[in-house]
């Protein structure tokens, strides 16, 4: 099956300022239809520049980004990318608009012109989807982060956008908050078929995407499966990340002589090995 | 302590007033208060009294609330009764003293001034408590559409205003977390003269402007993300005269002629 590319980087590299290193060097990656890509680094390592230039708010200093067949660098294309590739970011406070829920999901669509009736009902629609159908009539600023970042994510359903990139969006958030948050993307993904690019650097929200990029130092380190990528602890430890607390475990474990076998990414994941270890020590 | 600044508050509710177009309570308000200043005497002025007291108990909010609008200003009206009582000095003394005249017509003016105030005061507030902020730009943007013509950008103010609101208290939290932040590095808001108190507040406000800047930033990112131009906008509000609308225009324009006829067929008292 040929899958379609959604956001394609050409040889893309990009500095902030003249006196400034280049945040990305040479780049080149290509994203896919209807896949949770997860991109993974540590501060500074480019990856929130990355997602700016995904939908213009960036333009690349050199290469090309093309975003549904649209290079990013046409200023005529801004409107049309923006309207395919909707943006959520990190402070949920400095994202909302409007004083009362609804009317901020309502924001995108009114932007673009929808009729009344329609806009009516996409943004109940987002905002169930999201779960927070009941908090319509709420004011932003009485809501928790997790539920802020959710109406965030409603706003941009309601646009209709065929991908979403959210620029660590669970960064400021609680526990709790960042399970809501990740609930809401799952769902996203699998109900709706929206292609989700989640910028992170929280490696237990890397294990749930469909394939992981590792960026550092403005070039991509690892580029596969959850599976694969964390794979490579040796590469990880060297730039500074680490790997699941579930792998880790397992390999110290093993490190220390006891035969598990199996490299769990998630807690259930570790419950089927620890099964299969205790069947097999009988 | 900061937390309890509340700058045009609402009450939601369902009452009559709450109902109305935003529209129609702007105009209104504006209305009154002009008639506030027409009428010239004890009859006009009480009609004007009873269409305030009316108002209010149409809305359903506690008369509480009205005493709690109307408590700053009493130093203001207290003043000008005492330059009232002081200055008219027509009319039958009713006191004498040293270089202090009072007369019976002063103390009828500063009585006429200070009930003109309170029902200003009550008639304005009552406007925000039953108005969301919402509604009320959304209300201000439609009335100052005509402006249009004269290539005034009546959407971007709105919006201007909506900003504004939406962020008042996210500015509040974020005052609270840095004087929070100075006080446990030892700043001292409390103590010392007004001009040490003044410069005390300089480490506030550094740092709030510098946050509120790079708000504006992303903010601005997140508007254009979502394809915001000003231009060829739809609106998921839409605000609607209904009947309620017309009685209200109906009463106050009655009101406002039973004040004009009581002006006429009484006399003047200022």
């Amino acid at each position: 099956m040929i899958m379609e590319k959604i956001i394609e980087f050409k040889n893309v590299s990009f500095r902030y300022s003249d006196d400034e290193t280049d945040a990305l060097k040479d780049l080149n990656l290509d994203l896919y239809a209807g896949q949770f890509t997860c991109i993974l680094g540590h501060n500074g390592s480019g990856k929130s520049t990355m997602a700016k230039l995904m939908n213009a708010l960036l333009l690349p200093t050199a290469g090309s980004v093309v975003s549904f067949g649209l290079p990013t660098d046409n200023e005529d294309n801004e409107i049309e990318i923006r309207r395919n590739v909707g943006m959520v970011f990190q402070n949920p406070d400095n994202q909302i608009v409007a004083t009362i829920v609804e009317d901020d999901v309502a924001f995108g669509p009114e932007n673009l012109g929808v009729p009344r009736d329609e806009i009516r009902r996409r943004v109940d629609e987002a905002l169930k989807i999201v779960d927070m159908y009941e908090y319509r009539r709420h004011e932003p600023h009485r809501l928790s982060g997790g539920q802020k970042q959710r109406v965030a994510i409603a706003g941009v359903i309601a646009m209709q956008t065929r991908c979403i990139v959210l620029d660590e969006p669970t960064a400021m958030l609680d526990p709790k908050g960042r399970r809501e948050v990740m609930a809401a993307l799952l769902k996203l993904k699998n109900e709706l078929g929206i292609s989700v690019v989640l910028v992170t650097h929280f490696m237990d929200e890397a294990v749930l995407a469909d394939r992981v990029v590792v960026v550092n130092n403005g070039g991509i380190c690892l580029d596969g499966t959850p599976a694969q990528v964390f794979s490579e602890k040796d590469v990880l430890q060297d730039i500074g990340l680490t790997v699941p607390k579930p792998l880790e475990l397992v390999s110290v474990l093993k490190e220390n002589g006891v035969k598990i076998k199996g490299s769990p990414l998630t807690c259930a994941e570790f419950v089927e090995c620890f099964k299969e270890f205790t069947k097999n020590r009988g | 302590m900061i937390k309890d600044i509340t700058i045009g508050q609402y009450f939601p509710g369902k009452s009559f007033l709450h109902r109305l177009d935003a529209r129609t309570k702007i105009i209104l308000t504006l209305v009154f208060l002009v008639f506030v200043f027409v009428c010239k005497n004890f009859w006009s002025l009480g009609l004007l009294c009873f269409f305030a007291i009316f108002s209010y108990l149409l809305s359903r909010l506690s008369p509480k609330l009205a005493l709690k609008s109307l408590k700053p200003l009493i130093p203001i009206v207290l003043l000008t009764t005492v330059l009232q009582l002081y200055y008219i000095k027509q009319g039958d003394i009713i006191l004498q003293w040293k270089f202090i005249t009072i007369t019976d017509t002063g103390i009828y003016t500063a009585i006429f001034i200070s009930i003109r105030i309170f029902a200003l005061i009550v008639m304005s507030s009552l406007l925000t408590y039953t108005t969301s902020p919402t509604d009320l730009t959304d209300a201000i943007e439609k009335l100052l559409s005509p402006l249009k013509v004269f290539k005034v950008d009546v959407h971007t103010f709105a919006m201007m205003m909506t900003i504004a609101l939406r962020f008042i208290p996210t500015l509040i939290d974020e005052i609270d977390r840095i004087m929070s932040a100075q006080k446990a590095r030892g700043a001292d808001f409390e103590s010392g003269s007004i001009i040490k108190r003044l410069k005390a507040l300089i480490p506030i406000f550094v740092p709030l402007f510098i946050s509120a800047f790079k708000r504006a930033i992303e903010l601005a990112d997140a508007m254009s993300c979502r394809c915001y131009t000003g231009e060829g906008r739809t609106r998921l509000r839409q605000m609607k005269m209904t009947y309620r609308d017309i009685v209200a225009y109906a009463v106050t324009a009655l009101v406002c002629g039973g004040m004009v006829a009581l002006n006429i067929i009484f006399e003047h008292l200022i």
